[in-house]
């Protein structure tokens, strides 16, 4: 078994665990956690495989694939967690 | 023809939205002015490139000249710009709608300010994706749609719609995230990501689960029963232009992606195909039956749109693998036919619902106030959501029988005869309550109807209604530029 095999195996398995998360999780800042465990694990996998054997440079192009992937993260996780922070307000006025 | 040129049309449709939004959201006291400007702006750059796509065929822009497969182009072909005269052409009416939805003494100050950037980031990211030719730039696209998205759909700020808007965001990200791990494999497997990649591409088990992550996301981004649980109340709960949106065009992205991803990647069995159809079906009878329950109309509205994502999924499968060839034409149609038609609904049940003060179907004719041409409206629309001739939702549901009719594949048909006559029995509880005025307990009052606000909505409905005789001008216009043929 290749490094380049676990790490690429590993990459699924993460991504597969906050799948799972986000599927049966209830409280709403897990399922915005599992999803954030998605998105590493799709990106762990782009760059195992940008990897080179060490003479050859790594392929850049996942890597810049990767750094927009978490700058559209980054900006999802805020407006997810704005939202849950409004939800919260609206719930507890409600139940005043 | 004169010279067009020095304009690059495809940038400027994606770019003139984006800077609108920016100027928008910068100076929120004249975002109506300046959105409502943009869109025109945005829609004439549009119709240029219709005529350029009509005089040369397909253009393609390559943005920064790097060309594919590590630059960014664009594409427009005629499937592209048919869909980009739909956004703009629905764009445009809702953005009118709008301005009266949203006009002082509606909407509070925090509404009427965020909805125009909101709405024209929106836009960018639905031209954007029509004119898309890598999926990487694909998955960018859907994450710019899937945020305006939400905003959209939380722009009321009531509870029940921050909380719907949550489950869109939860359903948005994963829908993208399955289909940014798709995208992952696609380039670890060919090293590449346009579509020409895609269609060179010899069939691998790495592709093959790459196009099913990418389809699981894309369905769950399109709500595709089972995965529509988040749709009836997203679009439900949020105020009627935004749902006249989120129900017209954001849904229809994630359709077009699916075409053109199984179009350039074929589906690998011909189970898959009849295994979406079943979905498409069972999205017609469990949404026919909930639609038939609601209580309320735009409730009633949002199942309508579950039912009609089922039948464009059935008109995909109406002609199995061999079909797809074909059967992408009947899609479009009816992807045309929904946007318009639904959009001029969403946008006349928001009208009768600030009218009589309520949208609960079942009081609707206890009403004394009877809102006539927004009713008016909302039956023309459900004329071409029901399929009758001459509507352009007839045109796409006979261009789906015929298919499936010569491929002999008759479970289709009857399918589609069910969905109909489910939509004529959840549209007529709406329709019978506009025409009965035994209930009332006070007389009729005053004449309702002919407020400058009807008129976005009709105009919708009607062109949902008028477009079905210009069906095969449209189909003609779609096949410029081979959208599927052998040269991409």
């Amino acid at each position: 078994m290749t490094s380049g095999l676990i790490f690429g195996l590993t990459g699924i398995a993460v991504f597969a665990i906050g799948l799972f998360g986000a599927l049966v999780m209830v409280e709403p800042l897990r399922r915005v956690l599992a999803l954030k465990l998605c998105s590493v694990g799709a990106g762990f996998l782009l760059v195992v495989g940008a990897w080179r054997e060490p003479p050859e440079a790594p392929d850049p192009v996942p890597h810049a694939l990767v750094i927009t992937g978490i700058v559209v993260m980054i900006s999802a996780t805020a407006v997810a967690l704005a939202l849950i922070r409004r939800l919260h307000m609206l719930e507890r006025d409600t139940d005043d | 023809m004169t010279e067009l040129p020095t304009i690059d049309w495809p940038t400027a449709v994606v770019f003139a939205p984006l800077a609108g939004a920016i100027l928008a959201f910068a100076w929120p006291r004249r975002a109506a002015a300046l959105g409502l400007a943009s869109v025109l702006v945005t829609a004439a750059a549009v119709a240029a490139l219709a005529l350029q796509v009509l005089a040369e065929g397909a253009v393609v822009t390559r943005l920064g000249n790097w060309g594919a497969p590590l630059g960014i182009d664009l594409r427009a072909d005629g499937l592209s710009t048919v869909l980009l005269a739909m956004t703009l052409g629905v764009g445009a009416f809702v953005s009118v709608g709008a301005l009266d939805s949203y006009a002082p003494a509606r909407a509070d100050d925090r509404t009427r300010r965020y909805f125009w950037p909101l709405w024209l980031l929106l836009l960018t990211g639905l031209n954007g994706a029509f004119l898309s030719t890598d999926v990487f730039n694909l998955y960018v696209m859907l994450e710019v749609i899937a945020l305006a998205a939400v905003g959209l759909t939380v722009l009321g700020g009531g509870r029940a719609a921050v909380r719907a808007g949550l489950d869109y965001m939860y359903a948005s990200i994963l829908g993208a995230l399955l289909f940014l791990m798709g995208v992952g494999f696609v380039y670890l497997e060919l090293g590449r990501l346009d579509f020409a990649g895609l269609i060179a591409a010899e069939p691998a088990p790495a592709l093959t689960a790459a196009l099913a992550l990418m389809i699981a996301g894309l369905l769950l981004k399109t709500a595709l029963f089972p995965l529509h649980f988040w749709l009836p109340g997203a679009h439900a709960n949020a105020t009627a232009p935004a749902s006249a949106l989120l129900s017209g065009l954001v849904v229809k992205v994630s359709l077009y992606v699916f075409l053109r991803l199984t179009q350039y990647m074929p589906l690998p069995d011909e189970l898959l195909v009849t295994l979406i159809g079943a979905l498409g079906a069972g999205a017609i009878l469990w949404g026919g039956i909930q639609a038939l329950r609601a209580e309320r109309l735009k409730l009633l509205v949002a199942w309508s749109t579950v039912v009609q994502i089922g039948l464009i999924f059935v008109a995909f499968a109406r002609a199995g693998q061999v079909g797809l060839a074909e059967s992408w034409k009947a899609v479009a149609l009816l992807i045309l036919a929904h946007a318009v038609a639904k959009a001029g609904m969403f946008l006349a049940a928001g009208r009768i619902k600030d009218e009589v003060g309520h949208d609960r179907i079942a009081d609707l004719d206890r009403s004394p106030i009877r809102p006539t041409l927004a009713q008016f409206t909302f039956a023309l629309a459900a004329i071409s959501l029901i399929g009758l001739p001459p509507s352009l939702g007839f045109a796409g549901k006979w261009v789906l029988m015929e298919g499936a009719m010569a491929a002999g594949y008759w479970h289709w048909v009857g399918v589609t005869m069910i969905g109909t006559l489910f939509s004529v029995a959840y549209f007529s509880r709406v329709l019978a309550s506009f025409l009965r005025f035994d209930r009332m307990r006070s007389p009729v009052a005053e004449h309702q109807g002919w407020a400058l606000a009807d008129a976005a909505p009709l105009i919708l409905a009607l062109s949902a209604l008028g477009l079905g005789l210009a069906a095969a001008p449209i189909l003609a216009f779609m096949e410029i530029g081979y959208p599927f043929g052998a040269t991409p």
